[in-house]
């Protein structure tokens, strides 16, 4: 299909291009309708999912951010997060002047970003969006973390010439994105409740890790194939040890594809829910756990306030991802191969 | 090579001397140290590979251990069956000779009491009991009413042993008669708690094969269970009945070892003693155990091993006479696999036919704008599956967006508004909605190395839109729809979330149940035989994916 419709096209011609476009039209707006209609929807003043007349007439008493409020609570105390933010921004800053030499207020800004966020939610007490919030930041980033350092340097032996076995070697590190999500829950049920993890904070990041490891050997392989292995020897020609030249060369080039592996790994343990509803206990109730309840049992429109979050949360990731993306291909069109 | 000779008169491994060496010899050619070429190339490439090896061990130990293991736990808890061996050991043993169209004999049902008595104390009877009960309705009511009354059995001669001889009703009369020398030693007198763990003395076993045994186990329970030393406590009822059974059968005339004055005045007293046989005992606490069918379940089960649960899984059964049908209304579970499939195969052609025009599309248009419209494509990707589903799940109720705009268009009037949710359809549209992305991202893929050159081509050649579409760009994006179809078909048979949220009774999947069985009925060896199919079903589909598309070629965002 041509991009404009030649001046000389037949009444048919024309029919089929627009109707096209329209068809097309509506199959984004099947797409993308559902995520957006949540987020009007949340706002609502009312405990009701669907448009109040109020609503549809622009009235600003038929909108109210209570649902939010009901979700963060009101007690937090924002003002010490901040102060600590702040500080620990401020450290940051100033290691980083002494160690490269130049000024980066970055780290300030997050610090306070994160303070104020981190105070608002730590100052809160047994409410019953919090502790599931709580919960699941305290799982990912060390289900995360797991994934990466042994996904990546898997995945530099596996970017190797000369690996033995390595079919069957990808087909095992892959497995947990191919077996469905209810079979590994329960396999993982079964089997940590052999071994006493089943019920523990350890067992649900283990199972977390071991979901996400797949995505970062996919990612992190990606950004190696293009890698320049002259670099490396051209390091060690210099004088460099491995170690060396692993986190001064190897590194920075292959970060964005470790990053966004990580990312990937990251949003895998903060959206699962069915193996921490198997592998958890109460104790580990996660923020999509306490959705699923609310789902299954009595839905409240809170639950439209904590989808519109994570909707925003996805959006900023999306961001990064395609960021990290682009960046990457800068570095390695920069390399000759 | 210290006799290399040459103009520079260099010695030792040198890139000349290499090929001087290799000039002079006939053997194989030497790489410059002197070692043949072949073995230090080898060495080299040994090396390499160890390397390689050594990165990846530590996630593929970390993978193995976190995940291998639970699925192969799962594999083998299909097939596992250990609990009726190791809850009824000695009627298991006895069911052996048993003669099907007989209730079994007296001895089996001894064995029955001296197993049932331990199970009963340790509290296993009714682990077994619903385990059974998954086969045979009403034997976990039977094992549990058997577990209150097991303790009378053998009362009426513990009764008559003890009038006999008041001896018998010390704790260490029988401790001394059944233990071994040197643990009476150590668990003589004053014992606080269980004391060493109890040692059957062999004597006493030669003499007396079923008391013994019966003892042993009384021993051993009460000491793990209550804490208590054999030294101060009563046997069961079971262990005088098994003594009494085993010196009417005419053990024991020679025994010697302690105690052996009570053992020879019981010997000829027992002729006279009266009471039920185990047999009539078991018919008095429950009529059920002169039922065929109970004694058929436990003896179709006893093997450590069992293909029930896979049987189950397809509906049929194991019964005393081999593999049957379920009976008509318990049959579920052939009609679910078959509605995951259906219902995967539906939403995977709904996703063909949403996800071609938009892959077309998006492949045709200038690379500025299709990346815009991919963000469309990848939003919904990136968000939370459960944001997702409740915005179906708000949407498709019957007070819901969606029905409130068809009542005002005036589609639907307002009191027959559409049940679009829990049911199958509310299902199939939310997962063709939740599975798009995975169909358009491979179709785009492969779409945008069409050349359009060939379309041109085949127009130019006289062919009408149609057939230039159809006969040459359709065959060449069929590798995508292929991926897409794989894909998604995967995803969706083992989807939970979205089933069970939005599915109601008649959307779900086999996930939903294989879940049920987990957590909520507790016939996790059924869970794990659903799981066992489910999962082999996927790893076929996953092996066609691998060989039309190839595992490396799975890319993300």
């Amino acid at each position: 299909m041509d991009t404009k419709l030649p001046p000389y096209a037949t009444f048919g011609q024309r029919v089929w291009f627009y109707g096209f476009r329209v068809l097309c039209g509506l199959i984004f707006f099947f797409l993308i309708a559902p995520i957006l209609i949540i987020i009007p929807l949340s706002f609502n003043a009312e405990n009701f999912f669907t448009f109040t007349p109020g609503m549809l007439a622009l009235d600003p008493e038929a909108y109210s951010l209570q649902h939010y409020e009901e979700f963060f609570g009101q007690t937090g105390n924002p003002w010490r997060g901040l102060l600590i933010g702040l500080v620990i921004g401020a450290v940051i800053t100033v290691v980083l002047k002494l160690w490269k030499g130049n000024l980066n207020l970055f780290p300030i800004l997050i610090g306070a970003i994160l303070g104020v966020i981190v105070g608002k939610l730590w100052g809160l007490e047994g409410e019953e969006w919090m502790t599931p919030l709580r919960n699941s930041l305290a799982i990912a980033p060390v289900a995360t973390m797991l994934s990466v350092g042994f996904g990546t340097l898997a995945a530099i032996g596996l970017s190797q010439t000369h690996v033995p076995f390595k079919g069957a070697i990808m087909a095992i590190l892959i497995s947990p994105m191919i077996v469905p999500l209810i079979i590994s829950a329960a396999g993982m049920y079964f089997f940590y409740s052999r071994i006493g993890l089943q019920g523990t904070y350890w067992g649900v990041v283990l199972a977390h890790a071991a979901l996400g490891i797949p995505f970062v050997i996919i990612t992190v392989t990606a950004t190696l194939v293009g890698f320049d292995r002259s670099l490396t020897r051209a390091a060690a020609n210099l004088g460099a040890n491995p170690v060396t030249t692993f986190f001064r060369i190897q590194m920075p080039l292959i970060l964005p594809g470790v990053i966004s592996g990580g990312l990937f790994a990251f949003i895998t343990s903060f959206d699962e829910v069915v193996v921490v509803i198997f592998v958890g206990s109460a104790g580990q109730q996660t923020l999509p756990w306490q959705m699923f309840t609310g789902l299954r049992e009595q839905i409240s429109p809170v639950i439209l306030a904590a989808a519109t979050i994570l909707v925003t949360i996805s959006i900023i990731l999306l961001t990064v991802v395609e960021l990290l993306r682009r960046r990457s291909e800068r570095l390695r069109g920069l390399s000759p191969s | 090579m210290s006799d290399a000779t040459g103009p520079d008169q260099f010695t030792g491994a040198t890139p000349d001397n290499a090929i001087r060496n290799a000039e002079r010899s006939d053997g194989p050619m030497l790489a410059a140290d002197g070692r043949p070429l072949k073995r230090s190339l080898a060495r080299a490439l040994r090396a390499q590979k160890m390397r390689a090896l050594m990165l990846i061990a530590p996630l593929l130990v970390f993978i193995l251990v976190t995940f291998i293991a639970p699925i192969v736990d799962m594999l083998f808890r299909s097939v596992e069956n250990q609990i009726v061996s190791e809850t009824l050991p000695r009627t298991v043993v006895a069911l052996e000779e048993w003669d099907p169209s007989d209730v079994p004999d007296n001895a089996t049902f001894a064995a029955l009491a001296y197993d049932f008595m331990a199970a009963a104390e340790r509290r296993e009877h009714t682990r077994l009991g619903s385990r059974l009960n998954y086969e045979t309705t009403g034997i976990s009511s039977l094992f549990r009413q058997t577990g209150r009354s097991v303790d009378d059995v053998g009362e009426e001669y513990a009764e008559q042993f003890i009038a006999l001889n008041a001896a018998w009703e010390e704790p260490e009369t029988w401790a001394t008669l059944m233990g071994a020398a040197s643990w009476v030693e150590e668990n003589s007198g004053e014992v606080e708690g269980a004391g060493t763990l109890f040692q059957l003395s062999p004597t006493a076993r030669d003499a007396f094969p079923e008391a013994a045994d019966a003892y042993r186990s009384f021993a051993r329970t009460i000491q793990s269970e209550d804490d208590d030393s054999p030294m101060a406590e009563e046997p069961w009822n079971t262990v005088y009945l098994a003594l009494y059974r085993d010196l009417s059968a005419g053990y024991a005339t020679e025994y010697d070892g302690p105690m052996a004055e009570l053992i020879a005045e019981a010997i000829p007293a027992v002729a006279d003693f009266e009471g039920m046989t185990p047999r009539e005992a078991f018919e008095a606490i429950d009529e059920e155990w002169m039922n065929l069918q109970i004694w058929g379940t436990i003896e179709a089960f006893s093997d450590p091993f069992t293909a029930g649960y896979f049987l189950t899984s397809v509906d049929l059964q194991l019964t005393p006479q081999g593999v049957e049908q379920q009976p008509e209304e318990q049959r579920i579970y052939r009609l679910l696999f078959w509605r995951t499939l259906f219902m995967s195969g539906v939403i995977t052609i709904s996703c063909i036919l949403l996800a071609y025009p938009i892959a077309y599309l998006l492949s045709n248009l200038p690379t500025r704008s299709s990346n815009l419209l991919l963000i469309l494509v990848l939003l919904p990707f990136w968000t939370s599956l459960l944001v997702r589903t409740s915005a179906w799940k708000v949407l498709l109720q019957q007070q819901g967006v969606i029905n409130d705009i068809l009542v005002w268009i005036g589609l639907v009037a307002d009191d027959a508004r559409l049940a679009l949710i829990n049911n199958q359809l509310g299902t199939i549209i939310a997962m063709t909605h939740i599975l798009l992305p995975f169909m358009i991202l491979p179709m785009f893929s492969v779409m945008k190395t069409i050349p359009p050159s060939y379309v041109r081509a085949a127009k130019s050649l006289g062919a009408t839109n149609w057939t230039a579409f159809w006969r040459v760009y359709f065959p060449q994006s069929i590798p995508g729809i292929g991926a897409g179809c794989i894909l998604v078909f995967i995803l969706a048979i083992g989807y939970y979330i979205t089933p069970e949220l939005v599915g109601g009774r008649t959307g779900t999947f086999i996930s939903n149940r294989i879940a049920f069985h987990i957590s909520s009925s507790l016939n996790w060896g059924l869970a794990a035989a659903l799981g066992s199919i489910l999962l082999a079903v996927v790893l076929i589909l996953y092996w066609l994916y691998d060989r039309i598309v190839g595992i490396d070629n799975v890319k993300l965002g």
